[in-house]
């Protein structure tokens, strides 16, 4: 049975603290908190909560370690599913997984399951648990392509088996968007992007920056010269999509990669690193999702007054609920319904406004969500410096303009089937590379599915 | 790198581990010895510190090749030979223009050049187009070497007196490209030009780079750096380019006195 604490929620720095620093803002569990929070599970003979989550980590267990206060036993649980837990602790949209699909949520409020991953990850690393147990070296090589989360979920997994994975990732840090775009305050980088990166260096598995694979080297010359047996591709969506309107390339418009890019890559926040970030007094972010939140956040801490533009309303905005109270007790101004329609410049170039207008919400269109339509005669200006769009990005189409045999759709999407499989023999493909811009979980889950599929490949060949 | 680079791409460097990634064009590789030349001139901090640079030292990222190479690297080389081709380099412009002459050059196909420069001692690459090409023209704008005029001036002349030429690339500050793309448009010469924008990552991420072309937004880094340049916006372009002007100086000389944008 339930017992009857309520859900515990995780402390958090101050919102009048927290816009003047870049640290990170939930401050997670306390061991007491997450043994009391992890006494709420109610430990489903038929979890609902395991199936919602891509990875299917075994989370009635793992919860269920916790209660006895034994973090490594529950680490370890989790470390048979998840390479990433914390990552995937901070960044799941939880709400539309495991605690989405949580029965307790139905008449009361679902278990924190994605605090308590984030409590077990933290604190086995304090406790200097490793997992890296790994299977006797077979000699195989696989090269994966890109170091972001579809490409660090299959390394892993594939490391486990025994194969000799090297990683190739085109900057000069891997990550992909867990190092160039999720925010420090979001995703710490040293202590936790850095560290499971490193767990994943002690499992065997090789990292080579600084490598364009279909520039500097090719998907056709890893297989013939560097004798790879089976190619990952998991490059991710990184080319940022625009509004398509007029006055979009004036200075002072971005995309949110770049400003992004800019403040996490290149630590532009941070006055010992030498890349420039500029935000004005007044920003403008176009969009409504997690990136959206992301960028205005950290337009805010560079000391900005923000304003998000949505052409939905708030029941629809794509971001992680807790992003959205974040950002609005941050003070962002979020004005819904709205849509750009041209960008305004000065005499020198520069965006001084945005034009919008009003939408009003008609019959859902094809991605199921109710279509934006404009009022006449409803436009508004927003006076800015800075706007930065945050509408998407599409995969890049390099490895599939320079790879024979690949193929890509109208939107630069690899084709590939659920286990990764592309019309390429031996070369495999997951995460946003296939998709389109999605989450950093569902390409793990691309990337664990490949690594299954890669493994019988290379049996079957030999 | 070396065993991929073709002309007209270039590639990504970052001296130092908190520095900026700086996009810097290919001036020259070899397969055999796995090198790739590259030629920079101080104009931020990041340039700066590459002159401070002593042999044995590293950058602390270089990545690369990136970009499209030169249009004419596709084609074959059937349809190359006998072809005359007229480069214009503007200052350092002429260590990107130096891979596709040498290319050109090796094909068979007959080049002029024309240089121009501040001064006769940024006159560069001087002795690599005498032994490549046909005829080189230099321009200084004091007259210290070669005429004293600017490069579209060399233009006119050739042009005028008749030369024939199937195509011409220019490559140097963006003013001057454009200079250029208005004096050889009546002259109905198809001409490419090689756009230096800002980049962050390179690869296509950011779309600092994006420009312009034919009313079209294209990104440098991915569908360039060179573009056709009758379609280039030029004007566009170079307000582009200086936005983080005032930026750069002062992470030059970390003063924070009279930063408006």
């Amino acid at each position: 049975m339930a017992n009857k604490i309520p859900r515990i929620e995780a402390k958090a720095q101050e919102p009048s603290v927290r816009i003047k620093n870049f640290n990170e803002v939930s401050l997670g569990f306390s061991s007491e908190e997450a043994i009391l929070e992890a006494s709420r599970c109610i430990e489903c003979k038929n979890p609902r909560c395991v199936p919602a989550c891509p990875v299917n980590i075994q989370i009635p267990q793992f919860i269920k370690a916790l209660k006895e206060g034994d973090v490594a036993t529950a680490a370890s649980i989790i470390s048979q599913d998840s390479s990433l837990p914390a990552i995937c602790g901070r960044v799941c949209p939880q709400e539309i997984q495991c605690e989405g699909a949580c029965i307790l949520g139905i008449k009361g409020e679902a278990v924190s399951i994605g605090k308590l991953e984030r409590y077990t990850a933290d604190k086995s690393r304090e406790m200097g648990l490793k997992f890296t147990n790994r299977k006797e070296d077979n000699g195989h090589k696989v090269a994966i392509v890109g170091s972001g989360p579809a490409g660090l979920a299959c390394a892993t997994d594939l490391a486990k088996l025994g194969y000799q994975v090297t990683i190739f990732e085109a900057l000069h840090e891997p990550g992909g968007v867990l190092q160039y775009g999720i925010p420090e305050f979001r995703l710490p980088k040293e202590s936790v992007v850095k560290e499971e990166i490193d767990n994943l260096r002690e499992l065997g598995v090789t990292i080579e920056t600084n490598v364009i694979v279909g520039r500097t080297v090719t998907i056709d010359s890893l297989f013939e010269n560097e004798n790879f047996l089976a190619i990952f591709i998991g490059s991710g969506a990184g080319l940022p999509l625009f509004l398509g309107i007029p006055g979009e390339n004036l200075n002072g418009v971005l995309s949110a990669n770049e400003f992004l890019t800019r403040t996490n890559l290149m630590r532009a926040y941070d006055s010992q690193y030498e890349t420039p970030v500029y935000v004005g007094e007044k920003v403008v972010v176009v969009g409504g999702g997690n990136v959206a939140m992301d960028a205005a956040r950290s337009a805010k801490r560079l000391g900005a007054e923000v304003t998000i533009l949505y052409r939905r309303t708030q029941k629809e905005l794509p971001a992680r609920i807790e992003e959205v109270h974040h950002a609005q007790e941050e003070g962002i101004e979020f004005k819904m319904l709205s849509s750009p329609i041209e960008i305004i410049g000065d005499e020198r170039g520069w965006v001084k406004k945005v034009l919008s207008q009003k939408m009003e919400l008609g019959e859902p269109d094809s991605s199921g969500r109710a279509r934006p339509i404009p009022i006449a005669g409803s436009q508004f200006e927003v006076e800015c410096n800075t706007v930065i769009v945050a509408l998407g990005t599409s995969p890049n189409p390099l490895l599939a303009s320079t790879t024979p045999g690949l193929k890509a759709d109208g939107r630069n999407r690899i084709v590939a089937d659920e286990w990764g499989v592309t019309a390429r023999k031996g070369v495999f493909a997951g995460g946003d590379a296939v998709t389109g811009s999605a989450t950093v979980i569902l390409a793990m889950g691309a990337g664990r599915k490949a690594a299954v599929a890669i493994d019988n490949y290379i049996k079957n060949e030999l | 790198m070396a065993a991929s680079a073709k002309p007209g791409q270039f590639l990504i460097v970052r001296v130092h581990d908190k520095g900026e990634r700086i996009p810097l064009t290919i001036c020259d590789y070899s397969k055999e010895k796995g090198t790739v030349t590259i030629v920079t001139q101080v104009v931020g901090a990041s340039s700066r510190q590459i002159f401070h640079m002593e042999e044995g030292d590293s950058f602390s990222a270089f990545a690369g090749p990136l970009g499209q190479e030169a249009q004419f690297v596709k084609l074959p080389d059937s349809e190359l030979k006998g072809k005359r081709y007229l480069f214009i380099a503007g200052g350092l412009g002429a260590a990107p223009v130096y891979p596709q002459v040498k290319y050109l050059h090796s094909k068979g196909v007959k080049i002029d050049v024309i240089v121009g420069a501040k001064s006769k001692e940024l006159v560069i690459f001087e002795e690599e187009f005498r032994h490549l090409c046909d005829n080189l023209y230099i321009y200084t704008d004091d007259g210290s070497y070669g005429t004293k005029g600017l490069v579209t001036e060399g233009i006119k002349m050739l042009l005028d007196r008749g030369e024939k030429y199937d195509h011409a690339v220019a490559i140097g500050p963006m003013i001057m490209m454009k200079f250029v793309t208005l004096t050889t448009k009546p002259y109905n010469l198809p001409l490419t030009v090689s756009l230096n924008t800002l980049m962050v990552d390179g690869t296509g991420m950011c779309g600092a780079c994006r420009v312009s072309i034919g009313g079209e937004t294209k990104f440098a880094c991915v569908d360039g750096p060179e573009f056709d340049a009758y379609l280039v916006n030029f004007d566009e372009a170079m307000s582009r380019q200086g936005m983080y002007k005032t930026l750069e100086s002062e992470a030059d000389h970390k003063c924070r006195i009279g930063l408006t944008k």
